[in-house]
């Protein structure tokens, strides 16, 4: 198990896949703006919330000049462009702050979410996975096997109302949304553990069912693999052919689906800390989206597309490590 | 091995995280307080926040804005009174020069003093066409302002306005803070210091804004020490909160309220509103342009039922911008609910019923589409209900739901169920609904409503600061709104408020149609007495 890890391969491969992701991050950005553009919101009406309503048209003229949002498509994309290569994203509209400003405020609140969620679905699920891999057919993988499919087609936001409406309405045992009590002005670690609890349970659960399903069928299979077989009929304990044989094999086909699995768990994220009113950037996304706000909507996009590259590019690096016969050439 | 070495990693970073957030905490435990003795603390829930805490870009535009005040203030009735200013302004004959003197003992919260330099400051921003206020038409009138010395501010208008000095509630920003900033985007526009009965501790935008007392408030120190408002956009979740404990105050809708009228330990407030709903009648349409379809519509819809069966009491018919309880409202310009008559009109107009009931003149079927705004409940029962009534007398409406973004392009030809109004004078909704220059600008005078004696009562009324003449204009504009209807007025909706009974002192203000932060029994949380404990929980 002292085996040298291949460096130079690896850093290669992520050399290769670096260099591959500033296409991909520059065509995403212009697709958000192209896309932002052709929506029938307007940044203007947006900006001006309700005073837009009895506000003239010349001022309303001059706001549209003020924020620029009467430059072409392509003139904006640029000068944002041009401008975040040197450091600066930009003021956000919807905000009214310096768009760097919004997103390190945000981002360590949505890391802490996602990180937790992930967590809960990558435990659970393998542990679940396990135990239903082991006696397939069995009681216990009946039920969580169709209890997994139900969740698989269940949105992320009917099960955070769900679980509002049972947890935070009916039992009052945790609050229903917010980072911390509405009473409180400070931000104490016990406030937010417990105004965790149900978005993060929300969010892994909802994740969880693929983690299930792939490490329940790799158990199995391996299970029935001859090297397996033939471990147990040397005499190997059940428990040491499980941990050791079956479960390393087993094992493999999640380590793709962590790194797939990144994007669905923004998706997640973005439905989860809106239902909660979690003050992440997913929830500042919908609302960069439905404002117009180009500076802000594009420097969440390149975060977004950089976590989904980084996932698939973590899942190919440990899947070649756990089997050399892929190696690092992808 | 490899599967630990992931699980090792998760479990790291999740406790890295944790570890950070335990350390971001300062000040833990500060929830102390909430039982026992009187309540010097105040949550309440409300369902819109502000875009920005800058009054130069429009906050605190009409007062109450808890961090700043302006020259003047509005009083438990409406009515103006000094604030930054010693007294009320001075005005000279021709109605064009307005000098405010100002008090000398009021510091901003980060204790330089407030000056004229202030104001001429925060005015001059205003009107800059640089500065992304879209509310800088409400100054219109102002063509230049000026500092006489630290204690003194001179206004110059272009033309006379007498409701100007209700538009010096404004709240006036430190020129010291604000001026060294980008005005759109600086920091001011979230970290706001101003010379206001309260200063921001924080906002979570989407979620809450938390105030703590100014101790060296001009005014006195207010005794609700600390006051935070909770964003809660969806009125059953607010409820509950509400009921839960976790708000000590909140708007609902009528239906809501009444699930704790029988609760002792809160008290229902409902405030007076100018807040109207209104059914557009586009000019430019062949149907809903025509004066006998609209006086028709105007007699034909049942206002009393609206506010019985819609809000639940919690209102009262409307037959203009200006309710029927205030002293500018013309007597006698009421319109009674008539269907026999609204037939009569439409039959002596040429308007015959046709073989499927609907109307017909000239080839013209009596239908038009009525616009609502999606997702708004009570603008949908409105607009069902008047299509209901209209249907009765041989008119055919489409009513269907739509956002603004959908809504708007139709404007000109398509009827809207709009709501709007601003308490105060009479020129602030009658000139932007009626007046003709301003048909289609923006949400200005959505039906293009073109009348020539109402124009010309619109600029008597707001050109000269006689009250009686003013009264006599607004006379003209509302009995020629009633023969040539071009909105069809529906209600004027009261807004209710459920507060804890634990302070003393609270009571409501003639309310907007947008009414967030600034309104409600909190328009002055600052004067609220706490109630010693043993009244509190009777």
């Amino acid at each position: 198990m002292s085996r040298r890890l291949p460096w130079g391969a690896m850093a290669r491969m992520t050399g290769r896949r670096a260099l591959a992701a500033v296409p991909v991050l520059l065509a995403v950005t212009l697709a958000v703006f192209a896309v932002a553009a052709a929506s029938p919101f307007d940044p203007v009406k947006a900006y001006a919330g309700t005073a837009g309503l009895t506000a003239s048209q010349e001022n309303l003229d001059q706001l549209r000049a003020n924020l620029g949002a009467d430059q072409p498509l392509l003139t904006r994309w640029w000068d944002w462009l041009t401008a975040a290569v040197t450091g600066d994203l930009g003021d956000s509209s919807v905000m009214r702050r310096p768009v760097a400003e919004v997103i390190t405020e945000r981002l360590g609140w949505s890391v802490l979410l996602a990180v937790t969620a992930f967590a809960v679905a990558i435990v659970l699920g393998t542990l679940l996975g396990v135990l239903a891999g082991r006696r397939r057919g069995g009681l216990l993988d009946r039920a969580v096997s169709s209890a997994a499919y139900t969740l698989e087609a269940a949105p992320a936001f009917w099960l955070g109302l769900l679980a509002i409406w049972f947890f935070a309405l009916k039992l009052g045992v945790l609050p229903a949304g917010g980072l911390t009590d509405t009473a409180s002005d400070t931000v104490t670690a016990d406030q937010v553990a417990r105004h965790l609890v149900l978005p993060a349970l929300v969010l892994g659960i909802s994740q969880l069912p693929w983690f299930f399903l792939y490490v329940r069928q790799g158990v199995g299979d391996a299970l029935d693999e001859d090297p397996v077989r033939g471990a147990r009929a040397r005499g190997l304990s059940r428990r040491t052919v499980l941990t050791g044989h079956a479960l390393r094999s087993g094992m493999l086909p999640m380590l793709t689906l962590v790194g797939s699995r990144v994007p669905e768990l923004i998706t997640g994220a973005l439905l989860v800390e809106t239902v909660f009113s979690w003050p992440g950037i997913a929830a500042a996304t919908v609302q960069a989206a439905t404002s117009v706000d180009f500076p802000l909507l594009a420097a969440l996009t390149v975060l977004a597309t950089a976590a989904v590259l980084l996932g698939n590019l973590l899942s190919d690096l440990l899947y070649g490590l756990a089997d050399p016969r892929v190696g690092f050439d992808g | 091995m490899t599967a630990r070495s992931i699980r090792g990693t998760a479990t790291a970073i999740l406790a890295g995280a944790v570890a950070l957030t335990a350390a971001a905490c300062t000040n833990p435990g500060s929830t102390a307080g909430a039982s026992g003795g009187p309540k010097d603390s105040a949550v309440v829930g409300i369902a819109y926040e502000p875009e920005t805490l800058s009054p130069l870009l429009g906050y605190g535009k009409d007062g109450n804005s808890k961090i700043f005040d302006g020259l003047l203030a509005f009083d438990e009735n409406m009515k103006l009174k000094p604030a930054l200013a010693v007294k009320l302004p001075h005005i000279t004959a021709d109605g064009l020069t307005y000098t405010y003197t100002l008090r000398d003992d009021v510091s901003f919260s980060d204790g330089a003093p407030f000056t004229s330099k202030d104001v001429v400051f925060t005015y001059r921003t205003i009107l800059d066409p640089k500065t992304n206020n879209a509310s800088r038409t409400e100054l219109d009138a102002v063509k230049k302002v000026e500092a006489v010395g630290d204690d003194t501010v001179v206004f110059t208008l272009k033309y006379p306005y007498a409701p100007f000095a209700e538009r010096t509630v404004q709240a006036i920003a430190p020129e010291h803070v604000a001026a060294k900033q980008d005005v759109n985007t600086g920091a001011f526009t979230t970290k706001p210091i101003g010379t206001g009965p309260y200063v921001l501790t924080g906002w979570s935008k989407g979620e809450k804004l938390t105030f703590k007392a100014n101790p060296t408030y001009w005014d006195g120190a207010p005794e609700v020490k600390k006051f935070t408002m909770a964003i809660v956009k969806d009125d059953d979740v607010r409820a509950t909160r509400l009921r839960a404990g976790d708000l000590d105050g909140a708007i609902l809708p009528p239906n809501l309220a009444e699930g704790f009228e029988a609760d002792k330990g809160r008290k229902t407030y409902a405030a007076k509103t100018y807040d109207y709903r209104t059914v557009t009648l586009p000019t430019h349409h062949k149907v809903t342009g025509d004066t006998a379809v609209r006086r028709a519509l105007d007699i034909a819809v049942d206002r009393q039922a609206m506010v019985d069966k819609i809000l639940e009491g919690a209102g009262k018919p409307a037959y203009g911008p200006v309710p029927t309880d205030s002293p500018w409202f013309t007597k006698g310009t009421e319109r009674r609910h008539d269907l026999a008559g609204a037939q009569k009109i439409l039959d002596e107009a040429g308007w015959k019923p046709g073989p499927d009931g609907v109307r017909v003149k000239n080839g013209v079927r009596a239908e038009f589409p009525l616009w609502y705004l999606s997702g708004d409940k009570l603008r949908q029962d409105h607009a069902l209900a008047y299509a209901s009534d209209a249907k009765k007398a041989g008119i055919d409406i489409k009513t269907q739901a739509g956002t603004w973004e959908v809504i708007e392009p139709r404007m000109k030809t398509d009827a809207v169920l709009a709501g709007g109004g601003s308490p105060g004078d009479p020129d602030f909704d009658q000139y932007l609904l009626l007046k003709s220059s301003l048909a289609g600008d923006g949400f200005n005078n959505m039906a293009r409503y073109d009348n020539k004696t109402v124009d010309k009562a619109l600029d008597d009324g707001r050109r000269t600061n006689d009250p009686a003449k003013r009264k006599a204009a607004y006379d003209t504009v509302q009995r020629e709104l009633a023969a040539n209807p071009g909105y069809t007025f529906l209600t004027h909706i009261d807004h209710l408020y459920v507060v804890d009974d634990s302070w003393d002192g609270l009571s409501t203000q003639i309310e907007p149609h947008d009414h967030g932060l600034a309104s409600g029994p909190w328009w002055n949380v600052e004067g609220w007495k706490p109630k010693s404990t043993g009244e509190a929980k009777k």
